[in-house]
Order: structure tokens, then sequence, then C-alpha cells
């Protein structure tokens, strides 16, 4: 293999890598504040990319993808306050239940709404066969927006966690939701605030992704299992650990395809899954003690 | 002036009544204590104040309003906190930025404001940075307030819980068995301390084991045992109780057996 084809194989890999650490971030934020998996993380994807091709109809991109996104936090919202708030005794097991069918509803609902057919956001700049040139590889503007939207999400999170008086709040939240409540916090506006953001990045990512995967009704089922290995990878709950994890699981599977069968690529996520939950189940990045300390 | 009123207050868990009928009123700035043996129900009790529990009946009047049924995190702000005997503080936060976090309720940039870095965030930053300061330096641990909370020592670490408590100003501030776990320096320093609070004109209600802490700073005392009030009095009457002496000598039988 040339150093070329080498350095391809990488930049693909990191590109699709930092989209499975968007996805696994939404299911920090939403782990962090609630302890539960949501299963649905995938179907925000799927509704941002969805409903952006349909008002992309009648606007321009750019108000279409905000407005998308926007009605995507939304949605998150209404499903947090419909289907988690109200629930007696919200255990564990019962949340992750109805996230997962949560899950099946909504892409039931897409498919009747838009149907099976494949959809796809035009490229943001130039189109399907314009690419720039970056030292020996050449790759399409699209995974430069990528690559360059999603990280902005990640230290735009980071600075709202770090520096915001509403992100320490989540972040107590998460650290300690009894000591929390003691402060005056309202922990359950917190929790719909963490279906919110994670609606609304997996949104905006389902949207930049959508010109080069291109969207289905059912996009977010492969997602959120790529996402959710992603996030055991780096060790749940951690933010920057999922990009690391995600980075390492897109370029695993980028060189999949060298040695093995391109309609094998999804086991290698499936399988460094269950290597990682029996071998080191805190995570690549993680430890026992970062386990019991929730960070965004 | 009453400045916190209980009535009648119930609690059940299945079959055991917690709290069975109990009534008491909270003068403003005294220092009360509930005393009574292990499983009388003085956690519950605190538990169903500060809103961590719901009443199965009975009334909770602060400054003469209802809030029975408010949430834990509505009656923080209204001015009611407490400190936890099992210490809560937040892990990977210093000690500065938990008792921050006690302060938040006086915050009022939104979501676009704190993200916009606007120059009343700074302010804002700044009085809560300010404020939680001054609480730590209330407690007297304000050289502490850059070290990992999880680090500090145990009674250090009571210090930090009980300066964000007071960085809320509460009004009432409720101590669940705050001398637990401290030598006698530290207990004899926590009952100076309890004082200092009250003086500033903060009513505290004490849940405490230790006795002698109790006879010393408190003005009234109200016993419980099994759930019922069997008596409310000033510290020397409760000593001369006959009632009093036998449940806590009838447990002291218990356990010599």
């Amino acid at each position: 293999m040339g150093v070329e084809l080498f350095l391809q194989y990488i930049a693909a890999g990191v590109t699709y890598g930092i989209i499975y650490a968007i996805v696994a971030i939404g299911f920090n934020i939403i782990y962090n504040t609630t302890g539960i998996i949501n299963f649905a993380q995938g179907e925000f994807v799927m509704l941002g990319s969805m409903i952006a091709i349909s008002l992309h109809g009648v606007m321009p991109l750019l108000p279409s993808i905000v407005l998308a996104s926007v009605v995507t936090m939304f949605i998150g919202a209404l499903i947090e306050v419909l289907f988690i708030r109200w629930l007696k005794s919200p255990t564990v097991l019962r949340m992750i239940i109805i996230t997962i069918g949560l899950s099946i509803l909504i892409r039931e609902l897409a498919l009747s709404i838009w149907g099976e057919g494949v959809r796809a956001l035009p490229y943001f700049t130039g189109n399907e066969v314009s690419s720039v040139e970056i030292g020996m590889i050449r790759i399409s503007p699209q995974v430069l927006w990528v690559v360059g939207v999603c990280l902005f999400m990640v230290a735009v999170l980071q600075g709202f966690f770090h520096f915001t008086l509403l992100g320490r709040k989540m972040r107590a939240c998460a650290a300690n939701p009894v000591a929390a409540r003691l402060c005056g916090i309202n922990t359950k506006n917190m929790v719909t605030l963490s279906f919110m953001l994670s609606a609304l990045i997996g949104a905006v990512a389902g949207c930049v992704v959508s010109p080069i995967t291109y969207s289905q009704y059912n996009m977010g089922t492969g997602l959120a299992i790529k996402g959710f290995t992603v996030a055991i990878l780096g060790g749940l709950g951690n933010s920057l650990a999922a990009l690391g994890g995600g980075i390492v699981l897109g370029i695993l599977e980028s060189f999949s395809v060298w040695f093995m069968p391109s309609a094998y690529k999804d086991a290698i996520s499936i399988a460094i899954l269950l290597v990682i939950l029996f071998v080191r189940p805190s995570g690549l990045f993680g430890s026992k003690e970062r386990m019991a300390l929730k960070e965004f | 002036m009453e400045i916190l009123r209980v009535d009648n207050l119930s609690k059940s868990f299945g079959g055991l009544k917690a709290i069975n009928n109990v009534s008491f009123g909270l003068r403003k700035g005294a220092i009360k204590a509930v005393i009574g043996p292990n499983g009388a129900g003085k956690t519950t009790l605190f538990n169903l104040i500060s809103g961590f529990l719901r009443p199965d009946s009975g009334s909770i009047l602060f400054k003469e309003q209802e809030i029975r049924d408010y949430d834990a995190h509505r009656i923080a702000r209204l001015g009611i906190s407490r400190t936890f005997q099992h210490i809560r503080l937040f892990p990977g936060m210093t000690v500065i930025e938990n008792v921050m976090m006690g302060r938040h309720r006086f915050g009022r940039t939104g979501f676009l404001g704190s993200m916009l870095n606007l120059p009343r965030k700074k302010r804002e930053e700044r009085e809560t940075r300010d404020g939680a300061m001054e609480a730590l330096r209330f407690v007297g641990i304000e050289e502490l307030a850059h070290r990992d909370a999880l680090e500090l020592s145990y009674g250090q670490q009571r210090l930090v819980e009980l300066a964000r408590a007071l960085a809320l100003e509460p009004e009432i501030l409720l101590l669940d068995e705050p001398a637990a776990g401290l030598n006698m320096r530290e207990t004899a320093e926590m009952g100076q301390l309890i004082q200092r609070i009250r003086d500033r004109g903060i009513t505290v209600l004490i849940v405490e084991h230790d006795m002698s802490l109790i006879m010393k700073i408190s003005e009234e005392i109200v016993v419980l045992s099994y759930g019922e009030k069997i008596a409310e009095d000033v510290p020397l009457a409760i000593q001369k109780n006959e009632e009093v002496i036998r449940i806590y000598l009838g447990e002291e039988d218990a356990q010599d057996h």
C-alpha cells in the first residue's frame, strides 16, 4: 500500500469516526444526567437530515438546516416530557425499553412520511466531483465541513459545560443529583435540556453527513450501534474520550476493507464492542475511578 | 414569631409509621434540636421538610406558606437549605466550584447570555465567586478554595458542605448530624460555628447524637421515638424528663443484652 492510499484511508476513517463520535456524545450527554442509554439517539440524526431535506425544497440550504435542527431539538424535548419525565419509578431498564420503543416508533413514522427512498442534501460547497488537495491526499470539501462542524460542536459543548452557569448546573446534576436539588437545581429540567442538546447535535451531524452518506428512514439504527460502540470504547460519559474512540473505530473500519470483504465492515464495530465489554468495560480512556465520576 | 410550623405530619413506608402525627414550631432565630434513638424518624422528618419526601398527611408551613407539596429544589430556593448525614459533594469540582453551585439561584443570565459571554455574565460570575468565597471564609476554610473537594479530610468536607448550604443564604438551615465522624476538638468548633450561624439570623434545626453538643447549643429540643413526638422542651427540662430518660436508658439496656 502506497503512502497516498494509506493517508486516504486514514482521512476516510477520521471522517466517519468523527460522525460516530458526535452520536456517542449524544449518548453521553443523556447518560450523564439520567444514567440511561437513549437508543433513539440515531433517530435524532435521521430526523435532522430528513427534515432538512424536506425543508430544502422550499428554502435555501442554511435556513433549512438551522430550522431542521431546532425542530429536532424540540422533538427531543417532547420525547423527554411525554415519555420520561412522568415515569413514576424510572428504573434504568424501564427507561431503556422505552427508548428502544421510541426508536422503532420514530423510524416507522419516518417511513410513512418519507417512504423508503434514499435522499440527500446537496453538497454545501462544490459538488460530488470537486475535491480539495491537502498534502498528498484529495478529499471532498464536504469532508472538511463534516470535520469542521463536528469539531466546532465538541468545542462549544466543552465550553458550555465548563464555563457557563447552565453547563455547570448540568455537570452538578450528573455528579450528584441529590446535592444538585439541594442547591435549588431543578434536575428534571436538566434532563429535558440534555435530551434537547443530544437531539440538536445529532440533527446537525445528520445534516452535514447527508451529502456523503445519504439519508434514509432507517439510517439511525446503524449510526446508533456505531455511536454506542464508540461511547463504550472511549469510556461511557466522557466526550473527549468519545472523540478518540470514534477516530479509532473509524480508522479500523476504513482499513478493514483492505483485508476482508466490505460487507463485513459493520461486524468490526460489534466485534470491538464485545472485546471491550469483556476485557476493559471502563473503555480505552476510562478507569474505574473515572466511571464513578461523570464528566461531560 | 414561628418561621416554620409542622402540623400533624405523618409518613409511612409500607406498614412502618416513620413519622406519626408530629407537630412542632420553630421560632425565628433559634437553634432547635431533634433527638431520639436510632430509627426514631429524625432523618425522615428532615427529608419531609426539605422536600426529598412527600408526607402522607399533615402540613408544613414556611412563613405561613404551605410547602408540603414542593419539590426539593423549590424549597431550597425558598430559603430552607440543609446538609446530609452522609456528605454530598460534587466530585470532579474544586471546593469553590462546589460552593458556587449553592449560589446559582441568584443568577439571572439565561442560556443565550451565558453562551455569548455578556458583560452581565462576567459580573454575575464574579458575584457568585465572591459570595462563595465569603461562605468559605465564614466556615474558616478559604485557603482550601482551589483544592479538589474529594481530596479533603472528612471534617473539611463537612465544612465545604456547610459553606455550600450557607451560600444559598437560607433563612432556615437543617443540619443532619453535623458532628458525626468529627473528633472532640472539631465537634467543639462545629458547635461554635452553629452558634455563629444563628447569630447571623439564620434559624437552625439540628439532628445530632452528641448529647453534650445538643445540650450546650440548643434552646429547645424535640424528642422523637418510633416516629412520635414524646417531648418538647428546653434542654434542662428534657434532661429531667422521665419518659426521655426511659427511652434512652431502655435503648442502652437493649444494647447490653
